[in-house]
């Protein structure tokens, strides 16, 4: 497992973190090597599609795979017997899997479908809000800490790690001088959104059934005809966001792979790459690359660009507005 | 005997705390001059010297005043809340509310006997997570988000001890509160962290041949012809285009009003209603205040026949954003 970053983990003034993140390089950071997680599919795709992809997955070089519907609980072309059915497969091949909890539940129906999933057993779950956490601690089993717990400081964090995460990941907001100066509990892994259209609201409503002048409850499954969701463009035609049923992301897509040094300054262990329907194996062999040292930080954009189904971003780790992009 | 149908309405400022108290409020929640607390606009909220008024004020009339400190707590700052929770407990706040769990336990270890109620800005929308607060902090009250419908509040209600709380009234969220990052992603400050949606810093308006432009840190939110009234770029409200289509892809600038549920809140066992609107004149806050007091007055003596009346429906609509309103989630097709 690896150890959180000595230097840049402890409870450090903001002063003390910025120095360690212009000094300490990979080079000085004792962590062992960083990983890659493919984190959960945030669209709705047909289940030979979905299928299909995860099948790819399997030969790709990551390390994690999260499974599991954390958008809309009416997407049930899988559910949670085939999840489960992948899951065994993926780890057959060698991937530590994550089962992804319902980021917004609603109903009882939604409480049944997470007891279900929690209870199995089996594999680590992803817990997305505190309803999980708080049957996951009850069990007594490990977790990982989604990005929506809202995680902003080591007391809560502590907290979680007192209630059995052995993994976190930051809100995608999250800036790096904070990631520094957060004290991260022994032995507890950071995974840190690396790549991929942010998620950055959640809604009762579905914007996609609004789209389509539907109401959710008879939405026609639209979101199927957008395997990368709906692009929302300003009146002066400049992409700004996507709509993906319940959930509204980024249009940009945030990449920060050309940072991997800060990232591994900052105590990240895994980066987690967010699929998207096309090339998503070629997105996964640049960051492997990067990782192993086959290529330079500095070429990843010029790789990584070519790949994205929208323009990059990297203002939220930069501490300024999340569509901002700065390529050092 | 149990809350039912407290009215809480809001002070961003020691006139509005007045007006509050003065038309029939029952509580009154204020926040802090800086980002402790989720409406972290300049010229609104309380020092030392009005907050020790307001509370005199308020329990002179034996008003409850309840303080927000329901922004995230970060480690360079973390000192700042932890005061502000002492603060709330030396001066005689009737209850704090907060979304951050680090939060609660430094509240609950340090002044364990100060109530605690669990914010909006805390997502819950599950008895399962409102029980977790309930167990690890005994908080005794959790403001629902405005994502659910009557009939999952009721399974909300049915399954825990702790009193709960529903937006009545004022600007409306169409995002799961807590969980809404489109505001720092436009402009790097997010309800979350700095307290503001959409903050005014960020706010350009602008007359152009093709109409008044309002831009949120560059971003285009909405154009308006000269006919139409150009409203504040709060960037779920604006006009965009899908597909070739321009309209409001998120939500109308629209207000929610859920006072002809007040009934049904009231068979549900609503333990509070809270109207929303901070950085809100006094004037609104008096106005407000009253009718939703008529309102809930009339629910209590009368469930069965009770009846929105239409001047009082006339008078909110007035105040209201867009001088449109709506059930909001409340109303399941709303979804």
């Amino acid at each position: 497992m690896n150890a959180p970053s000595a230097p840049a983990s402890q409870p450090a003034n903001t002063e003390k973190s910025r120095l360690a993140l212009k000094d300490t390089g990979p080079s000085g950071h004792k962590a062992g090597a960083t990983r890659l997680s493919l984190g959960p599919l945030l669209y709705y795709w047909s289940r030979e599609d979905t299928l299909a992809f995860y099948e790819a997955a399997a030969t790709w070089p990551v390390d994690s795979i999260y499974l599991g519907e954390t958008v809309c609980s009416r997407r049930r072309l899988l559910r949670l017997p085939d999840w489960l059915e992948l899951a065994e497969k993926l780890t057959a091949a060698g991937k530590e899997v994550v089962l992804s909890t319902q980021t917004l539940i609603e109903s009882e129906s939604d409480l049944k479908a997470l007891r279900k999933q929690v209870a199995d057993g089996r594999f680590l779950v992803e817990a997305n809000e505190w309803g999980a956490v708080r049957l996951l601690a009850e069990q007594g089993a490990p977790f990982v800490a989604g990005p929506t717990l809202n995680a902003y400081n080591p007391d809560t964090l502590a907290l979680l790690g007192e209630l059995g995460a052995k993994r976190w990941v930051p809100s995608v907001e999250m800036p790096r001088e904070m990631l520094a100066a957060m004290a991260v509990p022994e032995g507890m892994e950071t995974e840190l959104f690396a790549y991929g259209r942010l998620p950055l609201a959640f809604s009762a409503r579905c914007f996609t059934a609004r789209h389509y002048n539907l109401q959710k409850d008879d939405c026609q499954f639209r979101c199927l005809d957008h395997p990368d969701g709906l692009t929302m463009r300003t009146r002066e035609s400049e992409d700004f966001l996507t709509i993906n049923g319940i959930q509204t992301q980024s249009a940009k897509v945030m990449s920060l792979a050309h940072r991997l040094d800060e990232l591994r300054a900052a105590g990240v262990d895994i980066l987690r790459l967010s699929p998207q329907s096309t090339r998503m194996g070629r997105v996964v062999e640049v960051f492997r690359a990067l990782l192993n040292g086959d290529i330079a930080a500095a070429a990843a954009p010029e790789k990584l660009d070519k790949l994205m189904p929208g323009q990059p971003c990297d203002g939220y780790w930069l501490g300024e507005a999340g569509m901002a992009y700065r390529p050092t | 005997m149990p809350a039912l149908l407290e009215l809480i309405c809001p002070a961003g400022s020691l006139p509005a705390l007045k007006a509050a108290v003065d038309n029939g409020a029952d509580g009154v929640y204020l926040g802090l001059k800086d980002n402790t607390n989720a409406r972290n606009f300049s010229g609104l909220n309380f020092d030392a010297k009005s907050l020790a008024e307001g509370i005199r004020y308020a329990h002179g009339k034996k008003v409850k005043v309840l303080m927000a400190l329901n922004t995230y707590p970060q480690p360079a700052t973390l000192a700042r809340w932890h005061q502000a929770v002492d603060t709330a407990a030396t001066s005689g706040i009737d209850a704090i509310i907060l979304a951050d769990p680090g939060l609660m336990a430094y509240a609950r270890k340090n002044h364990p006997n100060l109530r605690l109620h669990l914010s909006v800005q805390g997502s819950a929308t599950s008895y399962e997570a409102v029980n977790f607060y309930r167990e690890r902090f005994g908080i005794q009250r959790a403001v629902l988000p405005r994502v659910l419908s009557l009939p999952q509040v009721e399974n909300v209600v049915k399954h825990t001890d702790v009193e709960i709380e529903l937006f009545g009234f004022g600007g409306l969220c169409v995002m799961v509160e807590g969980r809404c990052l489109l505001s720092s992603y436009a402009c790097g400050d997010s309800p979350n962290t700095f307290g503001a949606c959409s903050p005014g810093h960020a706010v350009r308006w602008q007359q152009t041949p093709k109409g008044m432009e309002t831009r949120l840190n560059g971003v285009l939110i909405d154009r308006y012809a000269d006919n139409e009234k150009a409203g504040y770029p709060t960037l779920c409200k604006g006009r965009f285009d899908v597909q070739g289509e321009t309209y409001y892809a998120l939500e109308e600038p629209t207000s929610l009003n859920s006072m002809e549920m007040l009934p049904e809140m009231a068979r549900l066992g609503i333990a509070a209603i809270k109207i929303e609107g901070r950085q809100r004149s006094p004037a609104y806050v008096a106005q407000v205040t009253q009718v939703w007091r008529a309102a809930i007055d009339a629910v209590k003596k009368d469930q069965a026949a009770f009846k929105p009346n239409p001047a009082w429906m006339a008078q909110l609509n007035k105040v209201s954003e867009g001088s449109m309103h709506t059930l909001g989630a409340y109303y399941r097709p709303w979804k």
